[in-house]
C-alpha cells in the first residue's frame, strides 16, 4: 500500500532532468505514517474503552454503547463540511488550486462520515425506541447534511476537473454551510410542535463517559486526518495526471 | 513514489496560483510606458489556456497600437477563436496577461469589456427582438449614450435602416453579421476584435464592413481579425500574425513580408 | 442608479423572449393543478382533516412547479447562444442576478395566482385572508434566490434536470416547514407558533444577499 507522501510534492530543486530508470531517495511519509500509528492506537483504546471500561447504561442496556461511535462520526461530518466551506472560501479568494484539493477531499471524507452517522444514529435509534427513523432536530438535520454532500459531489462529478467545477462547488458549499444552522433551527420548532423521541442522551454524564466519548473523538478526528491526508494527496496526483495528459498532447 | 518532476513543462510547479495552470502573471505596464503616438494599445503577454485536457494557446505575445489592422491566421483548434474570447473578457487565461489601454484584462475586466467590441462566430443578438431593441438592450448594457441617435446611425452605415423592426430571427445571415458589427460598434469601442468577419457577406456587404473598419482606424482604433483567407488578410491588414497548435510561427508586418515566404508557412500550417 | 436600470432592461428582455415564445407558462401552470388535484385523491379530506393537509398540498404543487419554471431564464440563455452575450456587455453580474430571480419570480408568481383559486376551490377552504400574500411572496422570494443561483450551476452539467431538485430542495427546508406551517396557522389558527413569516424573512434577506454575491463566480468562466 502506497501512503500519501510529500514526495508528490515538487519543488524546483529536486527537479531532474533526462534520467529515467533511476528515482531518488523516498522520503519516507512521516505525516502519513505518524497520523496512522495514533490512529491505530487511538482505535485499540476507543475500542477497549469502549466495549469494557465503560459501565453499561442503566437505561439503554448495552446498545447504548453505540453513542461512543455515533457521536464523534457525526462530530466529525460536521467538521468536514465546515472544513469544506472554509476551504471553498479559501479558493474562491486565493484560485490557488490547493484549497479545491482540500474542499473535494474533506467533501469524500464527509460523505462517508455522514452516511455513517446516519446510519449509526438510525441503529441506535431503533435499540432505544424500536423505530429506524425518527424527526428530530438533529438526525433530521444529519439526513439534510448528506443530502448537500450528496448533492456536491454530483456536481462536482458532473462537471469534471475543471475551475468552472471548482467554483460552482464551492458557491453550494458556502451557501450550504450557512444553510445548516437555519435548517436546523426550523426543523426545532416544527418539532416542538409534534414532540418526538430524541436521539441523545439526557442528563450529566459520569465521567467515565465523558473519558471515553473525548478519546473516541479524538481517534476519529485522527482518522479524519489520517484520511483527510491521503485523498488531499490523492487530488494532487490527479490534478498532475490530468495536467501531464495535456503537456503530452 | 517516483518523482515526475521532469516529465512535467510547468517549471516543475503542480499547482496553480493565481491562475490554474501555474506560471508567471505580468502586471501592467504604466500608462507613460506606452508610445505616445498611439493611444489605444493593446499588449498580451505569456498567455497561456487550456480547457481540462487539451492545451489550446501555449503562451502568446502580441501588440497592438492604434489604427493597426492585424489579421490572425491559422488552422480550426489553432487557437485564434480562445485568443479573442481571452482579450475580450469572455476568458479568463490560465497564465500570463494582458493590457489594454493600461488596464488589466482581468483585474479591471470591466472597465475593459468598455473598451473592446467583439464580433465571433455567434451573433450574440437576441434572436425574438428586433434589429433596433437589440441595439437599444445592448446599449443599455454598454451605458451608450443618446442611444437612438446612435443606434438609427448605424443601422444605416451597415446598410440595415429598412430592417430595424425586424425580428433578426428573420434576418439573413449577412443581415445578422451587419447587425452583430453594429452591436460591436455601439459603444464606440478602441479595439475590435472580429472573428471571421466576412462570414455571409456578399460583396456589398464586405463594403459596408470595410468603410465602417476604415472609419474605426482612422480614429485611431485597432482591428485584430481572424481568417482563413490568406488574401483577405493580405488585403485588410498591415500586419499578419500565424497561429498553430496555440504558438504564433509567423509574425510580420505587411511591408516586411515574402511573399513566397508566406504561402510556404501558411500551408504548412493549415 | 444605472444598475436599476440594467436589471429592468434585462428583465424586460427576458418577458418579451418569454412572452413571444410562449413555452414555460401553461406547462407550469397544468403541473401546478395536477399536483393538486393528485393529493385530493391521495388524502383523505374530509372537513376536520382539511386544514391539515391542505396547506402541504399547496406548497409541495408550488414547489414542484417552481422548479420546473427556475431552469427556464438561465437555461434558455445557455441553449441559444450562452451567457456570453451578457458577460460580453460591462453589466454588474449582480444585475443579471436580480434580473433573472425578478423573472423566475414573475413566472412562478403567475402560477401560483392561476393555482391558488383553484386550490381554494378543490379543498374547499377560505382564500383570500389578507396574511396568505406576504406568506406566498417571501417563500416564492426565498426559493427563486436559491434556485435562481442553482439553476445558473446546473444548466452547465447534461443532467440539469436531475441536478437542480438535489441542489435546491435540502436547502429549501426551512422555507418550505415556514411556508406550511404559516398557511396552516392562517387557516387553523393556533397559539404559541413561531413566527415563521420572520423566519422566511429572515432566510430571503440572508440568502439573497449570499447568491448575488457568489453569482459570478458561478457564470464566468
Amino acid at each position: 500500500m502506497a501512503l500519501a507522501n510529500r514526495d508528490t510534492q515538487t519543488k524546483h530543486r529536486d527537479t531532474r532532468m533526462g534520467t529515467p530508470g533511476q528515482h531518488k531517495n523516498t522520503r519516507p511519509p512521516i505525516a502519513s505514517l505518524a497520523l496512522l500509528t495514533l490512529t491505530f492506537i487511538g482505535m485499540m483504546t476507543s475500542i477497549f474503552m469502549i466495549f469494557l471500561y465503560v459501565p453499561t447504561d442503566a437505561i439503554e442496556g448495552i446498545p447504548q454503547r453505540i453513542f461512543y461511535f455515533h457521536v464523534p462520526i457525526a462530530w466529525i461530518g460536521m467538521l468536514a463540511f465546515g472544513v469544506l466551506a472554509v476551504a471553498s472560501i479559501g479558493y474562491l479568494w486565493k484560485k490557488d488550486e490547493r484549497w479545491d484539493w482540500l474542499a473535494r477531499a474533506s467533501a469524500e471524507v464527509g460523505t462517508i462520515f455522514i452516511t455513517l452517522a446516519l446510519i449509526t444514529g438510525s441503529i441506535w435509534g431503533r435499540t432505544t425506541w424500536g423505530t429506524w427513523w425518527t424527526w428530530d432536530a438533529r438526525l433530521t438535520t444529519t439526513l439534510i447534511l448528506w443530502f448537500i454532500y450528496i448533492g456536491y459531489m454530483m456536481l462536482r462529478g458532473y462537471m469534471g476537473r475543471t475551475p468552472a467545477s471548482a467554483r460552482s462547488g464551492a458557491v453550494l458549499a458556502i451557501v450550504g454551510v450557512i444553510d445548516v444552522p437555519i435548517i436546523y433551527e426550523s426543523v426545532n420548532w416544527w418539532r416542538t410542535l409534534h414532540p418526538q423521541a430524541e436521539v441523545g442522551t439526557p442528563g450529566a454524564l459520569p465521567p467515565e463517559v465523558v473519558l471515553t466519548l473525548m478519546i473516541s473523538l479524538v481517534t476519529f478526528t485522527l482518522l479524519y486526518s489520517f484520511l483527510m491526508v491521503q485523498i488531499y494527496q490523492l487530488q494532487k496526483m490527479q490534478a498532475l495526471a490530468q495536467q501531464l495528459h495535456a503537456d503530452i498532447e | 513514489m517516483r518523482n515526475f518532476a521532469h516529465l512535467s513543462t510547468n517549471n516543475g510547479e503542480m499547482y496553480s496560483r493565481g491562475t490554474l495552470s501555474g506560471g508567471q502573471v505580468y502586471p501592467c505596464g504604466r500608462p507613460d510606458t506606452r508610445p505616445a503616438s498611439s493611444p489605444f494599445f493593446l499588449e498580451a503577454k505569456g498567455l497561456k489556456k487550456s480547457f481540462g485536457l487539451k492545451p489550446v494557446l501555449r503562451s502568446i505575445d502580441l501588440t497592438l497600437s492604434g489604427g493597426e489592422r492585424v489579421a490572425l491566421l491559422g488552422a480550426n483548434g489553432a487557437g485564434k477563436t480562445t485568443l479573442l474570447r481571452i482579450l475580450v473578457g469572455l476568458t479568463k487565461p490560465g497564465a500570463g496577461s494582458a493590457c489594454i489601454d493600461g488596464l488589466d484584462i482581468v483585474r479591471d475586466a470591466q472597465q475593459v469589456r468598455h473598451l473592446v467590441g467583439f464580433v465571433a462566430h455567434q451573433p450574440y443578438l437576441y434572436d425574438e427582438l428586433t434589429a433596433l431593441e437589440n441595439l437599444y438592450f445592448f446599449g443599455k448594457m454598454y451605458t451608450v449614450k443618446n442611444i437612438q441617435e446612435r443606434a438609427s446611425l448605424l443601422l444605416d452605415k451597415v446598410g440595415l435602416e429598412k430592417s430595424a423592426r425586424e425580428r433578426v430571427a428573420v434576418l439573413s445571415r449577412g443581415q445578422v453579421q451587419r447587425l452583430s458589427l453594429a452591436r460591436a460598434l455601439l459603444h464606440s469601442p478602441h479595439h475590435l476584435l472580429l472573428d471571421e468577419p466576412d462570414t455571409g457577406l456578399d460583396q456589398k456587404g464586405r463594403d459596408l464592413v470595410e468603410a465602417l473598419l476604415e472609419e474605426h482606424t482612422a480614429r485611431g482604433g485597432t482591428i485584430l481579425f481572424t481568417t482563413h483567407q490568406l488574401e483577405r488578410a493580405l488585403q485588410m491588414s498591415d500586419s499578419i500574425i500565424m497561429l498553430n497548435k496555440g504558438r504564433i510561427v509567423f509574425q510580420k508586418k505587411r511591408a516586411d513580408l515574402e511573399l513566397d515566404k508566406l504561402q510556404k508557412t501558411y500551408q504548412e500550417v493549415t | 442608479m444605472i444598475f436599476l436600470e440594467q436589471v429592468i432592461a434585462i428583465l424586460w428582455k427576458d418577458v418579451r423572449y418569454e412572452l413571444r415564445s410562449k413555452q414555460m407558462w401553461t406547462g407550469m401552470g397544468l403541473f401546478a393543478l395536477l399536483v393538486l388535484v393528485i393529493f385530493n385523491f391521495t388524502f383523505d379530506l374530509r372537513v376536520d382533516n382539511v386544514a391539515a393537509i391542505a396547506p402541504g398540498a399547496l406548497w409541495v404543487a408550488f414547489v414542484f412547479a417552481s422548479l420546473l419554471g427556475l431552469g427556464r431564464t438561465i437555461a434558455a440563455e445557455r441553449e441559444i447562444g450562452s451567457m456570453d452575450r451578457l458577460l460580453l456587455c460591462p453589466v454588474d453580474r449582480k444585475a443579471i442576478y436580480l434580473a433573472k430571480l425578478l423573472g423566475n419570480m414573475l413566472f412562478i408568481g403567475v402560477v401560483e395566482i392561476v393555482a391558488l383559486p383553484i386550490f381554494a376551490a378543490l379543498f374547499n377552504v377560505p382564500l383570500f385572508v389578507g396574511a396568505l400574500l406576504p406568506i406566498v411572496l417571501l417563500s416564492t422570494l426565498g426559493i427563486a434566490a436559491v434556485g435562481t443561483l442553482f439553476s445558473a450551476m446546473a444548466a452547465a452539467t447534461r443532467a440539469r434536470e436531475l441536478l437542480l431538485p438535489i441542489l435546491v430542495f435540502p436547502l429549501i427546508v426551512p422555507i418550505v416547514i415556514g411556508a406550511v406551517r404559516a398557511t396552516g396557522t392562517l387557516l387553523a389558527p393556533a397559539v404559541n407558533e413561531p413566527p415563521w413569516l420572520g423566519l422566511i424573512a429572515a432566510f430571503d434577506v440572508i440568502f439573497l444577499t449570499v447568491s448575488m454575491l457568489t453569482f459570478e463566480y458561478v457564470i464566468e468562466e
